[in-house]
């Protein structure tokens, strides 16, 4: 269980780079984006097949964002100037994006034009470059000394792809708070809410969902090329249902922690995205589920984030009502007494 | 300051439901005047508003504003020179967006948009004193977010962005009339004293022709897209309402048809 666990919330904070670049599109720019399915296994791709090739970890990764930046770029620029519905524009860039994924994973063999899949089980990843550092600080030690003395079983390998991911994702976070704030990212936010108003204050809404839509699809790509080294392979169907994760995590966050402000926003994505694989993982281990159900539970659990906190509302809602009458009835029956007693 | 030259625009042209909205419509503002705009529904007010802002582009003729042509530039590289309130107070502000940060959009307006923050110490002391001229206390609520204000208080905020970085042409399209009476009448007040603070060129639309002859220097009556009539800054300040109604019977051979044009 444990073990489990604690698999849940490393993956989990990896997929928070990703439902941070869902959050950007689907809220922040109000746009619904459907390119990550594809992006994201076009930032996997990119990495793995760059890591296959010889080049280091960190530059495959920083390519991958690019790769990803360039896919979102396209996808804005077929919703402003193509006048593509969103969704739409999404779904092509998707489907398009499938066939450029196996060629891009064509490129680590002499042999193939394109592959459905690269193996990284005997590369050098972003996470064991850190490694050989990690071990020598003794951290993993401390941490399992601790675990053993509360009588857990099974411990974690390493304590290293935890530390790094929390330290980068939380990176991640403050790069998107601060950049939401600057003059670009607030006419980025407006470009969402209200497109007549910032065109009025000289903004390009075109150029600015583009930026938006590529930077979004940039952090995919980026959860995408870390997610291939963690799991040591890149494969073209990892991306199946991607967006409904990246959603997933956006609204259970929001659920739980709300939206007052944009770096409280950006932290319930976060944890959200480590909830919905906390819940993912545990319903896994219902002895009739197996990992092939993983989708329909990943639907289902999207559903109950949508519907339960509009119940929730309305539940409060109705008891507040309720509550605002008995104060008007008991306000009326008062002021009857008071008049009989004048009376 | 803006020069409107022989400008034409059909609606749906060669189908049935073909509209002349605008008919050889010639306009010149000197720097510095305030021009109200009247006229009934369909006379090509909100045409020739939109004419101005680059929503719409003319059929035939020139827009030119601070002596360049702008006939074809986009809306929004037209924004830099031009400030624009809204009918629909919802319309100026971003709502989920806090009035500090709304602000620091309009006071972006005038150079290219950076990775500086939005709002730094020094903008947000100038945003509190430019907020103070309100009198709204909405200097003390910097972080609430707009959506959460009155119609009166969005209508005042969004007046107070589109003139504090002194555009050349301040554009009012009915910016009172989804508004109630009083609140109506205190963004009227503030339209003056910010116009002529910031001495600005403006064209005001509106329904109500008693703010039409209370503000501005010059006045215009539109009709089937029309400029029927032009009253100057020497006869401006002795119109009175019934001047009006003659003047436009005269003209038109007709009796007003439209009750809202008079009243509002």
């Amino acid at each position: 269980m444990f073990t489990a666990m604690f698999g849940a919330v490393e993956q989990g904070i990896i997929y928070a780079i990703m439902a941070l670049g869902v959050y950007l599109t689907f809220r922040v720019l109000d746009f619904p984006d459907l390119t990550v399915d594809g992006s994201f296994v076009s930032g996997a791709a990119t990495a793995a097949t760059m890591i296959v090739l010889g080049y280091h970890p960190i530059l495959a990764t920083l390519a991958a964002i690019v790769v990803g930046f360039i896919a979102g770029c396209i996808t804005g620029l077929l919703h402003t100037k193509g006048n593509i519905n969103p969704l739409l524009a999404g779904i092509i860039m998707m489907i398009g994006l499938y066939s450029v994924n196996l060629r891009i994973m064509g490129f680590s063999s002499e042999n193939a034009t394109s592959l459905p899949n690269v193996p990284l089980l005997n590369s050098e990843t972003i996470f064991t470059k850190i490694y050989s550092f990690w071990e020598h600080l003794g951290i993993d030690a401390f941490f399992n000394n601790i675990l053993t003395s509360l009588g857990v079983k099974n411990l974690p390998q390493t304590w290293e792809i935890l530390f790094v991911m929390i330290i980068l994702t939380t990176a991640i976070k403050f790069i998107v708070d601060w950049f939401l704030k600057t003059e670009i990212g607030l006419a980025i936010r407006a470009t969402g809410d209200n497109k007549r108003m910032i065109r009025s204050f000289s903004a390009n809404t075109d150029t600015l969902i583009i930026l938006g839509v590529g930077l979004s699809n940039g952090l995919v790509a980026l959860a995408g090329a870390l997610i291939a080294q963690y799991n040591k392979y890149s494969d073209a169907t990892m991306g199946i249902g991607m967006i409904t994760v990246g959603l997933a995590s956006v609204i259970i966050g929001e659920a739980i922690f709300g939206t007052k402000s944009i770096m409280r926003t950006t932290f319930a994505v976060i944890v959200g995205a480590i909830v919905y694989r906390i819940v993912l993982a545990i319903a896994l281990r219902v002895p009739f589920l197996d990992a092939s159900d993983m989708k329909l539970i990943t639907a289902i659990i999207v559903i109950l984030a949508l519907i339960v906190p509009q119940m929730i509302d309305k539940q409060k809602d109705k008891k507040r009502k309720a509550k605002r009458l008995q104060e008007k009835l008991a306000a009326a029956q008062l002021e009857k007494q008071g008049g009989d007693h004048l009376a | 300051m803006l020069k409107l030259e022989g400008i034409n625009k059909i609606f749906n042209e060669g189908t049935p439901d073909e509209k002349v909205a605008l008919n050889n419509i010639n306009l010149h503002l000197k720097p510095g005047d305030f021009v109200t705009v009247i006229g009934s529904n369909g006379a090509g007010k909100s045409t020739m508003m939109n004419m101005i802002s680059g929503v719409l582009k003319p059929d035939v003729g020139k827009v030119w504003i601070d002596g360049k042509d702008v006939t074809h530039l986009p809306e929004y590289k037209r924004s830099h020179y031009i400030g624009r309130v809204f009918q629909d107070p919802m319309a100026g502000t971003a709502p989920s967006m806090t009035i500090e940060e709304n602000l620091a959009i309009a006071y972006a307006r005038n150079a290219n948009r950076s990775l500086r923050l939005g709002v730094n110490r020094q903008r947000r002391d100038f945003f509190r004193t430019s907020l103070e001229k309100l009198h709204l206390n909405l200097e003390n609520r910097l972080n609430a977010k707009v959506g959460l204000l009155s119609g009166g208080e969005r209508q005042a905020l969004s007046l107070l962005m589109a003139t504090f970085t002194q555009p050349a042409i301040l554009l009012l399209d009915e910016h009172t009339a989804a508004l109630d009476p009083s609140r109506a009448e205190l963004i009227t007040n503030l339209t003056k004293q910010l116009v002529e603070e910031n001495h600005l060129t403006t064209l005001m639309v509106t329904h109500n022709m008693q703010q039409a002859i209370d503000l501005g220097n010059r006045l215009i009556m539109m009709d089937k897209g029309q400029i029927i009539l032009e009253v100057d800054e020497v006869q401006k300040p002795n119109l009175t309402i019934p001047d009006l109604m003659a003047e436009f019977e005269r003209i038109r051979g007709e009796k007003m048809n439209s009750d809202r044009a008079l009243l509002g």
